[in-house]
């Protein structure tokens, strides 16, 4: 290992770095609220998508680093990149809400910068120990944003049941590694690819190893039956922080599960791939059945996005290139989508837990028209009607579930994003259909944040653009495939 | 495929649109005046737009003209693929001119946020302009979902007192539907490239494209296994939007809740989505699944036919009415398509355009008592002839067209169908027939209790009767009903190129026997009017 090897690490020393900075910064400059503090971590992050473009990424093929720990790739670089946007979005949505709330920025934005080193080494993690090590950062770190409003119960309530289950999930995933690790004699990944393809395994410990490891990150993921801390914890979070752990964790969990499942144990989709395709059909239906009781917005947008998890199994359940892109597509339109959604969720919160209430966005097309157009885009999305992004994710999806022949999983999914339409348009319901001002108590007002708009206004743009012209995003997802074979 | 004039045919799919975002953007909500100006003058211009294509549209051309043809997500084979043959000028046509009379229409009866019901109904005309104009799988399925938005909000926020519920159960239906179609597209698509895998189905390997005229010409080669799936997707989609018995339970709440423009626009072009999609992809693309599917499709036509008259003679209120009679027509159509002859195609597709037209004015007519009244109760009305006198003769011509009545364009489209139906069964053509009893039946039935008898009802003794803005909202479409009844050739003219296109291609999986009775037939019936189904034969 020389010097040289630590040039392509540059991004996460980085990051490192400013995460301690800010850290300390938030000392002295925690009186003055939180916008510079913010401002300076944004900065951070974008500093570390230029060290990205300029050392990080890899110029010819896929590159080793660090004692062949982490993969330099164009995947990697896809989620490290949609995990910067993520955080800088989350970031802009949070700086207003602290103020508001009364908590200081400096230790929440620095750690959301740590969740981000941890998330840059797992999606370029080569090895299961480095895999392991970035998931744990990047989940520590979570599961304090979760908590992070000390003095509420619900905060406290959903970062213990978070915690508690998180760390269970760890120890089967750790457990599952350990078993590969006994039977394959490695931890690298390509190591153990190549001792998997050609050799006929009936190996019960390797298969019980795999299915442990896709246990674990179907925790990371949400998806049923591992999702009941999902609900609690989306609710019980600071909503910034809530917007912030149901898309970045979330994508960075697929692109762990994608290099293990599409990448180092394709060879055994035999063995696997019903199991996901239950828990991807399971997944779709609960997450969709489930929301569509519920009254309060975030802990519906919790179960949708556990929906959305459903879908994008989809993409590996068919381990085929096009599924692979697919869920890479799906995870950026996804992102813009729900942060924007979460977004207006926040701008409502004005009161207490007010903006939580679905009758809390009645009338909304009368009074702010414009967030009400918003709104609505997201919602659009999040069910899946074009002319918006998630059309186009979702199209892929299927594209690639029933070119491998899987349709009646295609058809679940289309029946379930038809069910999933109601849902969200319950709220659209209450913004165009309802008035808001015969309901007795004097209608939420939306707050008028500057940096939360922004960071709304770019998620519908983008939600928007992608939808109308998504072959960049396509080109770019698509670029990201050659990285699964190394 | 002829790009010439290409330019026209997008800036008559687009034009409503801009026009929405230049309201939204430019004119405040409280200047309602100004925004019914805008909105109007937008319909308007669209309108004037759209009839150079009924001149520039040569039936001895390229299949479709006005073709635009640009790469739109190449990594995975979708085009932006725009052009029309005579067949979608037609509807395009019946959409602009339904467009710009829902626009006029609304003034008086829309009193509440108007900005945006103006916004939403121009934008709704763009997504059904995409949907005939589209040529690209992709971008037509993103037309054929978008035009939801709109309508789910027209029929929302100013719809009758069950909005809501009509107006999700709308959007619900209809989204299931065209997801499933979705899945078939796929399929399709993935059968001309690569295969599916799972099933080792072998794919032709050929580039991947959405493109339907590519696809066209690798229909035959879809095994049947395949074809039947795939025509159960489409068929799902279309025959919820048709709507075909058993798929038609959202058709009378959608239409009794929507707003006067919303019903209109609704059964005067949203419904032909439907019969669209049968004849513009189901048939030429599932020739064999097509052919073994007649009997199926034609028991549900039928069904639809008795079944929707019958209901439609039992309701009390005029709108519902109505509503239930779209169900009995569209089965007409559909009878017609999938009779699967010359003469059934075009009495079809000629239908589609007679039923935009006479179901289309009588929703007007409907809404404008309403208006008035705000009561559409049949036994609320009696003797409103002596009253409303010009109102009267508008509804007895309408009704006439509805029923048709000879020298008007029902006639014609209905005669068509008969015979297309005689050619393939004469049990299809006596339930078809059967039907169009039953249409006279409660048509002349509530034309009766509306006009004639006594003026019993107090409140309807000073109605007023209709003013210069609503008789110039039905006169076109009574021109029209006219036109089509007296002279069809020039409307027979624009459609034969399609009808000869899906015929050849349909025929590719029909038996040798058939195929030569069914163009029999229709020597014999054809009364000279159409030199080239002739030279065709």
């Amino acid at each position: 290992m020389s010097l040289a090897d630590f040039v392509p690490f540059l991004p996460e020393i980085f990051l490192a770095v400013a995460g301690l900075a800010v850290l300390l910064l938030g000392i002295p400059m925690g009186s003055r609220g939180s916008r510079p503090i913010i401002a300076i971590s944004i900065g951070a992050l974008a500093a570390t998508a230029v060290l990205i473009f300029l050392v990080g990424r890899p110029t010819a093929g896929p590159q080793l680093i660090l004692g062949d720990m982490l993969v330099i790739d164009q995947f990697a670089v896809f989620f490290k990149v949609l995990v910067l946007i993520a955080s800088a979005l989350a970031l802009l949505m949070a700086s207003g809400y602290l103020d508001r709330a009364g908590y200081s920025s400096g230790e929440f934005a620095a750690l959301i910068l740590f969740a981000d080193l941890g998330m840059f080494v797992m999606v370029s993690g080569a090895n299961l120990a480095s895999l392991y090590v970035g998931l744990e950062l990047m989940a520590l770190s979570v599961y304090v944003l979760v908590g992070y409003f000390k003095l509420e119960v619900k905060s406290n309530e959903g970062a213990v049941k978070y915690f508690v289950l998180g760390a269970a999930s760890s120890a089967v995933l750790l457990y599952g590694i350990s078993l590969i690790y006994g039977t394959t004699g490695s931890l690298d990944l390509e190591t153990i690819r190549s001792s998997l393809t050609g050799v006929p395994h009936q190996n019960v410990l390797l298969m019980l190893g795999i299915v442990l490891v896709a246990f674990g990150m179907l925790f990371k993921v949400a998806a049923v039956p591992f999702h009941v801390w999902t609900p609690d914890a989306y609710e019980g979070a600071p909503t910034p922080v809530t917007a912030f752990i149901s898309v970045a964790p979330k994508a960075v969990a697929f692109a762990m599960f994608l290099r293990l499942f599409a990448g180092t144990f394709a060879s055994e989709v035999d063995h696997w791939w019903m199991l996901l395709w239950i828990a991807s059909a399971a997944t779709m239906i609960y997450g969709n059945v489930a929301a569509l009781t519920q009254d309060n917005v975030k802990r519906m947008l919790a179960y949708s996005s556990i929906a959305h998890a459903g879908y994008a199994l989809m993409g590996l359940v068919a381990a085929s290139d096009n599924g692979t892109w697919a869920v890479l597509m799906y995870m950026g339109v996804y992102t813009f989508m729900n942060l924007g959604a979460f977004g207006f969720v926040i701008l409502l919160e004005s009161k207490g837990y007010a903006g939580e209430r679905i009758e809390d966005f009645a009338g909304l097309a009368r009074r702010h028209p414009a967030a009400a157009a918003g709104m609505l885009i997201f919602m659009l999305g999040l069910a899946g009607i074009p002319p918006t992004a998630g059309f186009m994710g979702k199209l892929y999806l299927w594209a690639a579930t029933v070119e491998a022949g899987y349709v009646v999983l295609a058809v679940i999914s289309v029946i379930m994003s038809a069910v999933s339409l109601y849902y969200y348009f319950r709220i659209v319901v209450q913004m165009y259909l309802k008035d808001g001002e015969a309901e007795g108590e004097a209608a939420p007002q939306m707050l008028n944040d500057r940096w939360t708009g922004t960071a709304i206004a770019v998620c519908a743009v983008l939600t928007l653009v992608i939808g109308l012209w998504p072959a960049p995003l396509v080109g770019w997802a698509k670029s990201g495939l050659s990285a699964l074979g190394f | 495929m002829d790009t010439q004039y290409g330019w026209l045919l997008n800036l008559i799919c687009y034009l409503p649109l801009a026009g929405a975002l230049l309201i939204i953007f430019f004119i405040k909500k409280e200047n309602t005046g100004a925004v019914k100006l805008a909105a109007v003058s937008i319909a308007a211009i669209d309108f004037v737009l759209s009839l150079p294509l009924w001149f520039l549209y040569r039936t001895d051309g390229a299949e479709f003209q006005f073709a635009t043809q640009m790469e739109w997500i190449p990594s995975v084979g979708a085009q932006y693929l725009f052009g029309v043959d005579g067949f979608a000028i037609l509807l395009i046509l019946l959409t602009t001119l339904l467009g710009f009379i829902s626009v006029y229409s609304s003034f008086t009866a829309i009193t509440d946020r108007e900005k945006e019901y103006y916004v939403f109904l121009l934008m709704l005309q763009t997504g059904m302009m995409g949907v005939f104009c589209a040529l690209d799988f992709v971008l037509f399925y993103v037309f054929w979902e978008v035009m939801l938005v709109p309508m789910y909000f027209l029929i929302g926020v100013w719809g009758g007192p069950r909005k809501l519920y009509a107006a999700i159960k709308f959007f619900l239906y209809t989204l299931v539907g065209s997801v499933l179609m979705l899945v078939g597209i796929l399929a399709l698509y993935f059968f001309n490239a690569g295969g599916l895998k799972a099933i080792g189905l072998p794919g032709l390997g050929n580039d991947p494209t959405f493109s339907i005229p590519h696809l066209y010409t690798i229909a035959p080669q879809v095994p049947p296994e395949l074809q039947f799936w795939i025509f159960l997707a489409f068929f799902v989609g279309f025959a919820i939007k048709v709507p075909m018995f058993p798929f038609h339970t959202w058709l009378p709440d959608a239409h009794v809740e929507a707003p006067t423009a919303g019903s209109v626009i609704l059964a005067g072009v949203l419904l032909k989505m439907g019969t669209y999609g049968f004849v513009r992809l189901s048939l030429p693309l599932l020739p064999d699944a097509t052919v073994k599917a007649v009997p199926w499709v034609g028991l549900l036509s039928i069904i639809a036919i008795v079944y929707g008259a019958l209901v439609a003679m039992a309701q009390k209120d005029m709108k519902k009415l109505v509503a239930y009679s779209s169900v009995s027509h569209m089965g007409f159509i559909t009878i017609g398509i999938f009779a699967l002859n010359d003469p059934g195609l075009r009495g079809a597709i000629l239908q589609m355009l007679n039923h935009g037209v006479s179901t289309g004015a009588l929703f007007l007519l409907v809404g404008i008592v309403y208006e008035r009244r705000h009561n559409r109760l049949i036994a609320e009305y009696g003797g409103i002839a002596k009253v409303m006198p010009i109102y009267a003769t508008f509804f007895l011509i309408i009704t006439m067209s509805s029923i048709g009545l000879p020298t008007l364009n029902g006639f014609i489209g209905e005669f068509l169908i008969l015979i297309g139906a005689f050619n393939h069964s004469w049990v299809w053509a006596l339930f078809a027939a059967s039907g169009i009893v039953l249409g006279a039946a409660y048509m002349l039935w509530l034309y009766q209790r509306v006009f004639f008898g006594e003026l019993s009802n107090e409140k309807n003794k000073d109605l007023k009767d209709l003013n210069l803005r609503e008789q110039w909202t039905i006169i076109p479409l009574i021109v029209l009903a006219f036109w089509i009844g007296l002279y069809p050739k020039p409307f027979f003219d624009r459609m034969q190129p399609t009808v000869d296109n899906v015929m050849k291609r349909v025929s590719v999986a029909m038996p040798e026997a058939d195929l030569g009775f069914s163009y029999g037939g229709e020597s014999e019936t054809d009364h000279a009017e159409n030199p080239q189904t002739k030279h065709g034969e």
